[in-house]
């Protein structure tokens, strides 16, 4: 199946060094590191090579560069866990913004490469420069993705023209129940990684360099089952206990991204270019409804079987849905208004998801689990993709009795950084 | 160079400690042979860098002092109206007279039992030690009446001079100083924010504010040797002051603050990253001390 081909955001990239940091990394990945030799580095990258994710799932350790024509995270093969913050800037000068750019530039490479944010003084009498809970960690295939919000194209850095015509408002869907505090942030950054304290320490670390320009504004972490527990890398399940991501276009495929996910000079932003748009919605289940509804019931409103994955009517995860194959009853097998039936657009629209589980402990009014799906998507423009689907599913998805949309929001996800830039800086 | 002034203050101090203990509460003589311009010179042969600091240590030193001298006069006069049983004039008085401690905080704290006997909140202490400024508020803001409460007055009062006497041998040395401008902001952040120190008043931004001040007074003191040494820094800082300042502005009235409680959850957020947004800069003032 070819839904989850590997390719590198960056390809062709050579490490300017090895060091000997490295070289321990390489030996701690096992036989790959010593076999590659100095070259190493580059020889981890290759294992992102395009093949089939069912061949072999990608390593839990190594690299993907920070630098490249497009930003990871974003077509990058999931890692298991996410951790979510969009911030608000406290500063109004753009020069500041600017220059907190370029430090999160090079704290987020030194990040990916698995290092410290900076080098430490070792002076007794300053706190550390990193705040250490990675130290002595490896590497382990960590991205940082940047976007920007609708509300940094405000009045305060006057960069009000140049906001792209795809970074849309989304308009009020049917059924939402939006938090602001859930909601919204002039810039969100994606951290994903192959370790959950990993992506925490390098938000914590972003917040630590941003104080007194930019705050946290809402911050999610988020996971999937682990490699360690699922070696074979099959399609995860979300809290619903579905497979969730089956039907996701090959974004490995360079043309498929082309069309779906990357934005391009001409649709109308020029310093987008490589960038892409991300729709978030934190999307609250309700669990203990779920947990008492009929398998029928279940599968019905997905369109799929449960465990197998397969479509209604068929056998296997990967098989085609046939939406109009009927039964005894002369209805349509996979239920018209079934997850998948809307969210199918026909196939002629189609985002590239993206999404982790979540759960926050307990709602303390209710005593009921909060526990949902952070979705995150990526499109080349959401006027065509995300709103139009949303926008079907919010009016008539059977999935809608056991969800509830509570946090939203969309983001102008920057093109890569060029070693040497920074974040932004096509438009900065 | 640190260390050896360090072990040359600790000397004094000792000393001091004696002469202390051996007169008594009369401290004029204590003053004198624990000043601490012994160590100061003696330091400053070392590096000029090693002058500047010192010349900060000893104008913090002089601050704390008089911040100690005030604190003695306000809590004397609030005991005054406990002991007159003028609720009224002693409310009115308590958040003020407290402030000059705020002020002073990690330095009162480093010198043993003083801090548990005059700032400890119910719950601190067991109960039946517990006494000091809380009490009091528990009793004025809570009971409504003052039976019974004069001892308590007395022993504060008692123990703030006692305070007072041993401020004069207090060490302070450079690791101290750059660090407890941030130690100051983070009783703000640990529980003025939470509105947890003053549970019964509610005059928690009359503490902030106070902490805020002692961690401005210990920045002062090292201003020219940051600025001197990393401008930017200075700057950063130096802004970060102002927006402070500005954040709690609004809560001004009549000479003092706004009760806590007043204040909507957005607002104490904003107090709150106004705070961490200082106190991030403050942390690396130690960059500029030469070890
Ligand atoms: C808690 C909320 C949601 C859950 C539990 C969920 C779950 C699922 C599951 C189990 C599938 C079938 C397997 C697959 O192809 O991945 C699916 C498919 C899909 N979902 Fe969702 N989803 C949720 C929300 C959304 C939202 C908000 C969108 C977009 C607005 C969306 C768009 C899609 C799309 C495009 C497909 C593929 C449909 C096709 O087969 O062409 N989903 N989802």
């Amino acid at each position: 199946m070819d839904r989850e081909i590997e390719q590198p955001q960056n390809e062709g990239r050579e490490p300017k060094r090895v060091s000997r940091r490295d070289v321990l990394k390489m030996g701690a990945v096992g036989g790959i590191g010593l076999l590659l030799g100095a070259t190493g580095l580059k020889g981890l990258s290759l294992l992102d090579e395009p093949k089939p994710a069912s061949a072999k799932p990608a390593p839990a350790a190594g690299t993907i560069p920070f630098y490249g024509a497009h930003q990871g995270g974003i077509v990058t093969p999931m890692q298991d866990y996410v951790c979510m913050g969009a911030f608000d800037f406290t500063t109004t000068s753009l020069e500041t913004v600017r220059k907190l750019f370029k430090q999160w530039t090079d704290a987020s490479a030194r990040i990916a490469a698995g290092e410290g944010v900076a080098d430490e003084s070792g002076n007794a009498l300053v706190p550390p420069a990193d705040t250490g809970e990675t130290i002595g960690l490896l590497p382990v295939r960590t991205t940082l993705t940047f976007g920007l919000g609708a509300s940094f194209f405000d009045d305060r850095f006057g960069l009000a023209g140049k906001r792209p015509k795809a970074l849309a408002d989304i308009p009020a869907f049917k059924r939402d129940e939006l938090v602001p505090e859930w909601s919204h942030g002039d810039v969100i950054v994606q951290v994903c990684a192959n370790d959950p304290q990993v992506a925490f320490h390098a938000i914590r670390n972003l917040a630590r360099i941003a104080r007194g320009k930019a705050v946290l504004r809402w911050m999610q972490q988020g996971y999937q089952r682990s490699g360690l527990a699922d070696p074979k890398g099959a399609t995860p399940r979300n809290l619903l206990g579905f497979k969730d991501g089956t039907n996701n276009p090959a974004v490995g495929d360079a043309d498929v991204a082309g069309e779906i996910v990357w934005a391009k000079g001409a649709d109308g932003a020029p310093w987008m270019d490589g960038g892409s748009y991300m729709a978030v919605r934190r999307i609250r289940m309700r669990i203990e409804v779920w947990d008492r509804t009929t398998l029928g019931e279940q599968e019905a409103t997905f369109g799929r079987h449960r465990d197998s994955g397969a479509p209604l009517g068929q056998a296997g995860e990967f098989d085609k849905a046939d939406y109009a194959k009927t039964g005894k009853n002369g209805k349509p097998i996979i239920p018209a208004d079934s997850h998948m039936a809307l969210a199918s657009m026909g196939g002629k629209v189609k985002i590239h998801r993206r999404g982790y589980s979540y759960s926050n402990g307990i709602d303390l009014r209710t005593g009921q689990l909060d526990a949902g799906l952070l979705f995150i998507c990526f499109n080349r423009d959401p006027r065509e993709q995300f709103i139009p689907m949303q926008e079907k599913l919010a009016a008539s998805d059977r999935l809608n009795e056991y969800i509830q949309h509570v946090g939203s929001g969309i983001y102008a996800v920057l093109p890569g950084v060029r070693e040497g830039g920074y974040i932004g800086d096509t438009l900065l | 160079m640190l260390k050896s002034s360090r072990t040359a203050l600790i000397a004094t101090s000792l000393a001091a400690v004696l002469l202390v203990s051996a007169c008594g509460e009369s401290n004029k003589e204590a003053k004198s042979s624990a000043s601490p311009s012994a160590s100061a010179t003696a330091s400053a042969s070392a590096s000029p860098g090693a002058a500047a600091f010192q010349a900060a240590v000893d104008a913090y030193r002089q601050y704390v002092i008089d911040q100690t001298d005030q604190f003695v006069k306000s809590t004397d006069a609030f005991v005054q109206a406990i002991r007159d049983g003028d609720i009224d004039k002693a409310k009115s008085l308590y958040a003020p007279s407290r402030m000059f401690y705020e002020r002073i905080e990690p330095i009162a704290e480093s010198l043993g039992d003083f801090d548990p006997w005059i700032d400890a909140r119910e719950g601190d202490v067991p109960d039946a030690e517990w006494r000091g400024y809380h009490k009091l508020e528990k009793a004025l803001w809570v009971d409504n009446k003052l039976d019974g409460q004069t001892s308590v007055a007395d022993q504060l009062l008692q123990d703030v001079k006692q305070l007072r006497v041993k401020m004069e041998s207090v060490e302070i040395d450079t690791p101290m100083l750059v660090t407890g401008a941030v130690e100051l902001l983070n009783e703000v952040s640990s529980s003025k924010v939470t509105g947890e120190e003053e549970r019964y008043s509610h005059t928690d931004l009359y503490d902030f504010a106070a902490n805020v001040d002692g961690a401005k007074e210990i920045y002062n003191v090292l201003q020219s040797t940051v600025k001197e040494k990393n401008a930017e820094l200075a700057a950063e800082i130096e802004a970060r002051f102002a927006d402070l300042d500005k954040t709690l502005e609004p809560y001004r009235k009549d000479g003092g603050y706004v009760l806590y409680t007043t204040l909507k959850e957005d607002e104490v957020k904003k107090l709150s990253q106004a705070i961490d947004a200082l106190a991030e800069p403050l942390s690396q003032v130690g960059t500029v001390v030469e070890v």
